[in-house]
């Protein structure tokens, strides 16, 4: 029996969904613009991959396929993961990934709503852990035409150490370490210096801050839609300015711009999109506000002092881990309980 | 080699001593198990499980002599409660102690009443007033619905009736999910 | 002077539906064949009946009296028969009955006498007690009694009075309506409700979609010279009329859950309230009738001075229900209540008949699993996390659901409105409520039975052991005597030189039983002094006759008690 209300908002989780993919649009966009279709054909085949394991587990579980389907959340899921592996990963890893974010991360733990872990980036993890290398090749804007990305994408050999490289947060902290070691032929160069190569752009890397960019106004459209708040992406964006431009102001030959650090890697992708997923990130509003600050402080560390070419996979699931904890604490007082 | 043992040793020690202080500065005085269990038991003192009253069920469990499956007004509810409690595994209710039935009071036929005091003596909660040789009656709202005043009744005037709902006791049902009514 | 509003959290604006039925004025109501009216109308006790079937009522007489303070009267609401009093269905989810008078009405609706009452010159006590008999309950929809609302706080003197014409549900028009055609009357009962609780200023809020209305209440104002009353225009936004909603919005004070209004110096009173108040003492007429606003699935929606009692399809059919009506609901689509029937009668509470067909409410799309994207909380006006509550009430966690607020949970229809999954929130916390609550009753019981239990345990110990004391004292009296003859003895046996005493311990014995014998014989033989010696002499033979029956049945004790005939005289 129905009670009330008897009137409901036209809302729904697969409008939602279908915005925040909507959103991703002009990144992917810029993307594929930059760096070629590869990025176009693993978002396919990610999105092919979490449909078939969510169809799959939904029907093991006895529950209607099409409706979970339907809400879309699947593909966002696969279309984080296509954006966070690299362009040129092989078929297999882009496919596994998912289907571990889908099956293990999402899936096993009840399903929508029910993940403690960011899919995407819990399947990031392992697969970085898995495959360091793979999960390391990263071309440069325009390096690789469409045929070879394809190739590389569906062929099995990869030679391709010489010609691909690694992302420029990785370039950028390989080339810093050399500059502090006396024994490289870098020793004694600055950050500033170190960064006046093809690889890097204007203030990012070079085509990946179109991307981020990109990123950027998608991730505002969401705010302007109140699909999400500005909390979480203030929060994330200040904390990492905060952290960079802290070292950065005591040593600026040593590190990087903040704004290189907001304008690189995944950045903007974890501020919009990544760390406002609502089933595994904090929900209150001062709870957001020390989740996101927390991973983007967790992210700076293991971009400068980790080993991974980015922090922000690992960063989110560290910060994941602390949401009940978080929430708890973070209660507002309700009506009639604050104190004025 | 003797430091490394010396230096783990002493991290035990001093480890054991801030783990035993903690657990004298922090102890938290629980409820003995008793009381925990005789919480959950209705307290209708029916003495159905076997026991002259609750309490004493209570004690007897907590003493690993009683199942938890003996008390029929406690029902599934209750046996669920008692196996959360003590971590052991639900059974279902134990069919020679009785069965579960909704909730009841015990009710006087005033007029084949005669008096006699047995029932008042055999209320467990004193929810019977009369006296010798007048007309008995039960103080509903105090009634457990134990039964025990029907056998003593010489004229078997005692009879008992389920509590209908009012408007007061009436309860939201719980919503029903409509997903898989959707498939 | 524009006043400074205040702002409650959250919020919703559901489509208002409201111009529909204020294009034509009230109407009034052609009698029914009969009238079910409830006497258990208002929060609180049930009101006991005063009259018996085949009894004849005039209009306002008193059918139900309140029962103790926290209960309100309820009324006849025409002259005519009384049919019956019995329980019928009311007008609540549930579908339970309740005790009601039918009445037939004789088409006269004739007033019986009416008394009324000059609020200036008469006590407080005594104006509450007037109030109280006449039926007087809020009309916004929580029908509390108003009488206990009209106390000033603690200071003898209210700082605000909020009069709530804000009517932010949906579809409801009946106060709108009200203000527009009766402004000056509800004035009235305003200000007679202000000299009651020496409030020092009122402020009336109305949502700023009924400009008519406030115009019409300024006016009113104006036309009445009094000062320290202002129709205030507040935001249409749902629920800016629950009472916490519009104190917040009108003075900035929050009152939390379980807290009364007075302590922090306001009170509130719908404007239908007010109307009532008026009506009540300025023209003697008790509460026996409201507007109700007829709604949704009809061809014509509108507002109808409803008699109480009335059976709501017989209004309805007045507005004309159109095809696919599949439920009536009382109330408005946030918080409406869904009938059992459609012959359900109209009462105090019924401030709208919303005529519902799967058209126009739609069943929900399947509920989906939440993602806890925190819409709810946002449109929350209590700040609550219902997502949380929603949680834990779901895994039936209900200590864990309280902690997270659930009792502050005002049941708006908020969270459910904007809800993407689609889960029926309130339903849940609604559930969480009456569960926590039946559990509380159990566990007040089984206390309560625990209690009585050790007391009765307690008791026998007590008498068995005062028996036993009792036993003890005579039996040592008793062997001191015994002792002390004995131990004479002895002495005198030992000083004469004779063969020494038996062992004093069965002398002892013996002796106690002897003296034990004595004393029955003695009993036995002396009279019984009785209470029943002054009695007249019927009085002696009956119980003679007893006491002969009892004997009787001493002697028999085999005698199977149920042969025995019922105890005639007892």
């Amino acid at each position: 029996m129905i009670n009330s209300p008897f009137v409901r908002k036209p809302a729904s989780v697969q409008s939602v969904m279908l915005q925040v993919l909507l959103a991703l649009v002009p990144g992917i966009a810029a993307y594929a613009w930059f760096f070629g279709p590869g990025i176009l054909v693993q978002i396919a085949l990610a999105t092919a991959a979490a449909l078939a394991g969510e169809a799959a587990v939904l029907a093991i579980r006895g529950k209607p396929v099409a409706l979970f389907l339907g809400d879309l959340s699947a593909i966002v899921t696969a279309w984080l993961i296509a954006l966070t592996f690299p362009p040129i990963a092989p078929w297999w890893l882009t496919v596994t990934g998912t289907l571990l974010a889908i099956v293990i991360v999402k899936q096993l733990y009840g399903g929508l709503g029910q993940n403690p872990f960011n899919p995407a980036m819990a399947a990031f993890c392992l697969m970085i852990v898995a495959y360091p290398a793979l999960m390391s090749q990263w071309p440069a804007a325009g390096q690789l035409d469409a045929g070879t990305q394809l190739e590389l994408i569906f062929g099995g050999a990869r030679q391709i150490d010489a010609i691909t490289g690694a992302t420029p947060l990785d370039a950028l902290r390989t080339a810093l370490r050399g500059a502090a070691d006396p024994a490289s032929t870098l020793h004694g160069l600055r950050a500033a210096q170190l960064m006046d190569g093809p690889a890097f752009g204007l203030i990012g890397g070079h085509g990946g801050e179109w991307v981020a960019l990109g990123y950027l106004l998608g991730g505002l459209w969401l705010l302007q839609r109140r699909i999400i708040t500005w909390h979480i992406p203030l929060a994330f964006c200040a904390a990492l300015f905060a952290a960079a431009g802290l070292l950065w102001a005591l040593k600026p030959e040593g590190f990087a711009s903040p704004l290189f650090h907001l304008a690189s890697g995944g950045a903007m992708l974890g501020a919009f999109f990544i760390l406002t997923d609502p089933v595994s990130g904090a929900t209150t509003a001062r709870g957001k506000l020390l989740f996101a600050a927390g991973a983007a402080v967790l992210t700076y560390v293991i971009r400068v002092f980790g080993a991974y070419p980015d922090g922000i996979a690992f960063a989110t699931l560290l910060m994941n881990i602390c949401v009940p904890l978080i929430d708890m604490k973070t209660q507002a007082p309700v009506f009639g309980h604050k104190k004025d | 080699m003797l430091t490394a043992i010396l230096i783990m040793t002493g991290i035990a020690l001093v480890l054991g001593a801030v783990l035993g202080f903690a657990s004298i500065k922090f102890k938290v005085e629980g409820d003995p198990l008793v009381d925990q269990i005789d919480a959950i038991l209705p307290q209708t003192q029916c003495g159905q499980c076997g026991f002259p009253g609750c309490r004493p069920y209570a004690t007897a469990i907590a003493g690993g002599e009683a199942e938890i499956n003996q008390c029929p007004p406690g029902g599934e509810e209750g046996i669920r409660k008692l196996a959360d409690l003590l971590g052991r595994e639900f059974k279902p209710l134990s069919e020679e102690h009785g069965v579960e039935k909704p909730k009841a009071v015990a009710v006087i036929d005033e007029e084949t009443c005669i008096g006699c005091t047995l029932c008042i003596q055999a209320c467990p909660v004193d929810a019977i007033v009369g006296a010798a040789k007048q007309m008995h009656t039960i103080i509903a709202a105090d009634c457990t619905g134990c039964e025990l005043c029907l056998a003593p009744c010489p004229v078997d005037c005692i009879s008992m009736e389920p509590i209908a709902e009012t408007v007061d006791t009436w309860k939201w049902r719980y919503p029903v999910f409509t997903i898989k009514q959707a498939a | 002077m524009l006043r400074k509003l205040f702002n409650f959290h959250g919020g919703v604006k559901p489509a208002t539906h409201k111009e529909e039925s204020t294009l034509s004025p009230i109407a009034p109501v052609p009698l029914p064949d009969r009238l079910v009216i409830p006497l258990h109308q208002s929060v609180g006790g049930h009101p006991r009946p005063l009259v018996q079937p085949g009894d004849r009522v005039f209009k306002g007489q008193r059918i139900g009296a309140a029962d103790g303070s926290l209960s309100s009267a309820v009324h006849a609401s025409t002259s005519g028969l009384v049919r019956d009093v019995v329980p019928a269905v009311m007008p609540h989810t549930s579908g339970l009955t309740t005790l009601s008078v039918i009445i037939e009405p004789d088409g006269d609706d004739r007033w019986g006498e009416l008394e009324r009452v000059n609020f200036r010159s008469t006590p407080p006590d005594e104006l509450r007690d007037f109030l109280r008999d006449a039926g007087i309950v809020g009309l916004g929809g929580a029908v509390f009694p108003s009488h206990l609302k009209l106390k000033p706080g603690k200071e003898g003197a209210l700082q605000t009075l909020v009069i709530n014409g804000a009517e932010c549900e949906p579809f409801i028009t009946c106060d709108d309506m009200l203000m527009r055609e009766r402004a000056g009357d509800m004035l009235k009962g305003i200000i007679a409700m202000r000299h009651m609780l020496q409030a020092r200023e009122v402020l009336i809020g109305i949502e700023d979609n009924k400009p008519q209305a406030i115009a019409a209440v300024q006016a009113a104002i104006a036309a009445s010279g009094e000062t320290g009353i202002e129709a205030v225009a507040i935001p249409t936004r749902y629920p800016a009329g629950g009472a916490k909603q519009l104190i917040r919005v009108l003075t900035g004070i929050e009152v939390p859950h379980g807290r009364r209004s007075t302590d922090f110096g306001v009170q509130c009173f719908n404007v239908g309230t007010a109307y009532s108040i008026f009506e009540a003492l300025e023209r003697g007429r008790p509460l026996i009738s409201r507007i109700v606003t007829v709604a949704g699935n009809v061809d014509a929606p509108r507002n109808y001075e409803v008699l109480i009692g009335t059976p709501m399809d017989h209004v309805v059919r007045l507005a004309g229900a159109r095809a696919g009506t599949d439920r009536y609901i009382m109330g408005g689509p946030m918080m409406g209540a869904r009938m059992p029937a459609f012959d359900v009668p109209v009462v105090k509470a019924t401030n709208c008949i919303l005529v519902g067909s799967p058209a126009l409410f739609p069943p929900p799309p399947p509920e989906m699993p939440c993602i806890r994207c925190g819409e709810c909380a946002k449109a929350c006006p209590a700040d609550l996390a219902p997502f949380e509550m929603y949680w834990h009430s779901r895994a039936k966690n209900f200590g864990k659901a309280q902690e997270y607020h659930l009792f502050d949970c005002i049941e708006c229809g908020c969270c459910s409105f904007v809800c993407p999954s689609h889960i029926p929130l309130v339903d849940y916390f609604r559930f969480s409520k009456s569960e926590i609550w039946a559990r509380e009753r159990e566990k007040e019981a089984a206390d309560t039975a625990r209690d009585r239990f050790e007391f009765k345990n307690f008791r026998q110990e007590r008498e068995k052991q005062e028996k036993a004391e009792k036993l003890a004292a005579k039996a040592a009296a008793t062997r001191e005597k015994v002792g002390a003859d004995g131990s004479a003895a002895g002495a005198a046996a030992a000083s004469s030189g004779t063969a020494p005493a038996k062992p004093s311990g069965d002398d002892a014995k013996r002796a106690l039983i002897e003296a034990a014998m004595e004393k029955a014989r003695q009993q036995k033989a002396q009279v019984q002094p009785k209470n029943t010696d002054a009695a007249t002499p019927a009085v002696q033979a009956e119980i003679a006759a007893i006491e002969a029956r009892r004997q009787v049945s001493a002697t028999h004790p085999t005698d199977a008690p149920p042969d025995r005939p019922p105890s005639s005289g007892a």
